[in-house]
């Protein structure tokens, strides 16, 4: 296979014609990162990653921990670049962060110093809006999110909860093209965290975004997902994808109770488990050596 | 009704009378308190009641260990006749604005600077050696040095009070912008930050805790350059009010412009602890909602 990420912006490229307009949102062509380690040689976090996501589709990422789903999100947003390969969002090669993507990480990364109203503003205030329509957009995002009445509390007085609330409004609000969630509810407990995946749900149906969801729990990614996509344990790759073809509009908690949901988790669970064990056995062979 | 007003969540309860575990708990904690009160003042007592005993007794000399009846009295005359270097009034406002001047010059000359190199590698890289030699200077040698360049004025102590001021401001506004959380970063990148939204609007405001901490320790500091640089030589202020009434073999003297110039850094101290609250209502609003 050519490898299209040598020939960067110049030389006419193969892989951008491939992936032009009327293309998929998200294109990934053989795409490897790797970090080097402090022992000086090469550390291979994923390689020959070749992938696409359609306009509109909600894909998930499931995989072993440490399999590069961060750092494969972290390259379709444009915070890191591809040792080899290329990365395209919206038919353009990725180069630097995008104002059409949207980013959840794992971690909060709301500004602790700003209250609610102002981190939801956040986004239209950077991207150049008035001070009034950024106050009145993000007083409309915060009531979609169910924070009505807590616009002038601080990060530090919400609970987690809340705080995945507020994250979740302040990128929805700039109304990406293409929406990266890393994790987002895996600090939940159970019953809030099925509240906010039925809302992610009815937020998103309501847009044209396309969605990759990265997530530990695979009947989390079956319930929300029309694809997803297992990842090898590391040195990672793509292992194989599986279509979700449950109806929408769907409800994570009574979808659960379909037959081919069932019947889809056994079928991927085989797979993930398999790379688990994997990933497993490698730790505890690092810990012995 | 206890029952029901359970069901909504969202309407907070009516305010019920305190349980009889609650009162017996917020006893014990006015009484903690007041008895960690009286332990304040019977330390004070025991110290100075000590010191004026032994003064009085005759097995601390008065003439060189001072007695806290003298300093009181030498302060009551101070402020009331004047010292014998001017009115009292005049030596303490030279010296808070010798203080206040170097605190101000120091802190923005020090943010200025931390910020530009925490933001900037190659600056960084270019003069971190060079910084951290002139830190390792002994300021006092400083101080002499100034007062001779810049003679007996303000502005010796000026100088070597920015001098001690800027080196703390510095290393903690360097220190803030670089452990800045690389997710709040990315975050903002993302949701379109351009370099100046980033530095003003990310970096600036996360550090911020970082230079406020170092603002207490940078205003003593402050204080302490005017004191130092009064002492080498000065016509003004309660570092030279020190100085002569050492010179003069006046111990209940030192001990008098000493406990001014704590009266002062005391109130100095409080005021900073209200503009971090100003600067930084992030952090308050939890404990001061529920005060
Ligand atoms: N900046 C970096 N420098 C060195 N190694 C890195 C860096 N970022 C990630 N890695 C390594 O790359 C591998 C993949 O990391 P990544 O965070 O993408 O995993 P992940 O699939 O998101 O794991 P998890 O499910 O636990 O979040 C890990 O082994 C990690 O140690
Ligand atoms: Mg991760």
């Amino acid at each position: 296979m050519p490898n299209p990420g040598r020939g960067r912006a110049e030389i006419p490229n193969p892989a951008v014609a491939a992936v032009g307009q009327g293309g998929p949102t998200i294109a990934l062509r053989d795409v490897m990162k790797r970090f080097r380690t402090s022992r000086g040689d090469f550390y291979v976090a994923v390689h020959s990653l070749t992938f696409d996501v359609a306009g509109g589709e909600f894909c998930a990422i499931v995989g072993p921990t440490g399999s590069g789903k961060s750092t494969t999100l972290n390259l379709i947003a444009g915070l890191d670049t591809p040792s080899r390969g290329q990365a395209f969002v919206l038919g353009q090669p990725v180069t630097g962060p995008n104002a059409g993507v949207g980013y959840m990480f794992q971690t909060d990364a709301v500004f602790p110093w700003k209250n609610v109203l102002a981190n939801v503003a956040t986004g239209p205030l950077y991207r150049g809006a008035g001070r009034e329509e950024a106050v009145r957009r993000a007083r409309e995002w915060i009531g979609r999110v169910g924070l009505a009445g807590f616009g002038d509390r601080y990060p530090s007085q919400l609970s987690g909860g809340m705080r995945k609330r507020v994250a979740l409004a302040q990128t929805l609000i700039n109304e990406p093209a293409v929406l990266l969630m890393d994790e987002p509810f895996a600090s939940l407990d159970v019953q809030t965290r099925t509240m906010m995946e039925n809302e992610l749900l009815e937020l998103w149906s309501g847009t044209s975004a396309s969605v990759v969801f990265v997530t530990h729990d695979l009947e989390e990614a079956i319930a929300l997902a029309d694809r997803v996509l297992v990842f090898t344990a590391a040195p990672a790759t793509l292992k194989r994808s599986y279509e979700i073809d449950l109806p929408r509009p769907r409800n994570v908690t009574e979808v659960r109770f379909d037959p081919r949901f069932t019947q889809l988790y056994e079928h991927i669970w085989q797979d993930l488990r398999d790379e688990a064990v994997i990933a497993y056995e490698r730790s505890l062979q690092q810990v012995r050596s | 009704m206890s029952g029901l007003s359970n069901k909504s969540g969202l309407s907070p309860r009516p305010v019920e009378a305190l349980t009889a575990e609650e009162q017996a708990a917020e006893v014990a904690d006015r009484r903690r308190a007041r008895l960690e009160r009286f332990w304040q003042g019977a330390i004070f007592v025991f110290i100075v009641g000590g010191w004026e005993i032994s003064a009085r007794t005759g097995v601390a000399d008065p003439f060189f260990f001072g007695q806290p009846s003298g300093v009181i009295a030498t302060i009551w005359r101070w402020s009331t006749r004047g010292t014998p270097q001017g009115p009292l009034w005049q030596h303490v406002v030279v010296t808070l604005e010798e203080a206040v001047l170097a605190f101000c010059i120091g802190v923005v000359i020090g943010v200025v600077a931390g910020f530009a190199l925490g933001r900037n590698r190659m600056l960084a890289a270019a003069f971190g050696p060079y910084i951290r030699m002139g830190n390792a200077i002994p300021r006092v040698i400083l101080g002499s040095i100034f007062v001779i360049w810049l003679g007996l004025d303000m502005a010796s102590k000026v100088a070597l009070g920015v001098t001690l001021v800027f080196f703390i401001v510095f290393f903690n506004a360097f220190q803030g912008v670089r452990e800045v959380d690389p997710n709040l970063v990315n975050n903002a990148r993302l949701l379109g930050a351009g370099p100046r939204q980033l530095s003003f609007d990310v970096m600036l405001p996360a550090a911020l805790g970082w230079i406020i901490s170092s603002l207490h320790t940078s205003f003593g500091f402050a204080l302490v350059g005017a004191v130092v640089g009064e002492f080498l030589g000065a016509t003004h202020g309660l570092g030279y009010l020190v100085a002569s009434a050492q010179g003069a073999f006046n111990a209940n003297g030192v001990f008098a412009a000493m406990a001014i110039l704590s009266v002062v850094a005391l109130i100095a101290d409080f005021l900073v602890t209200r503009l971090e609250r100003r600067l930084t209502p992030w952090r308050q609003t939890a404990t001061r909602s529920s005060l």
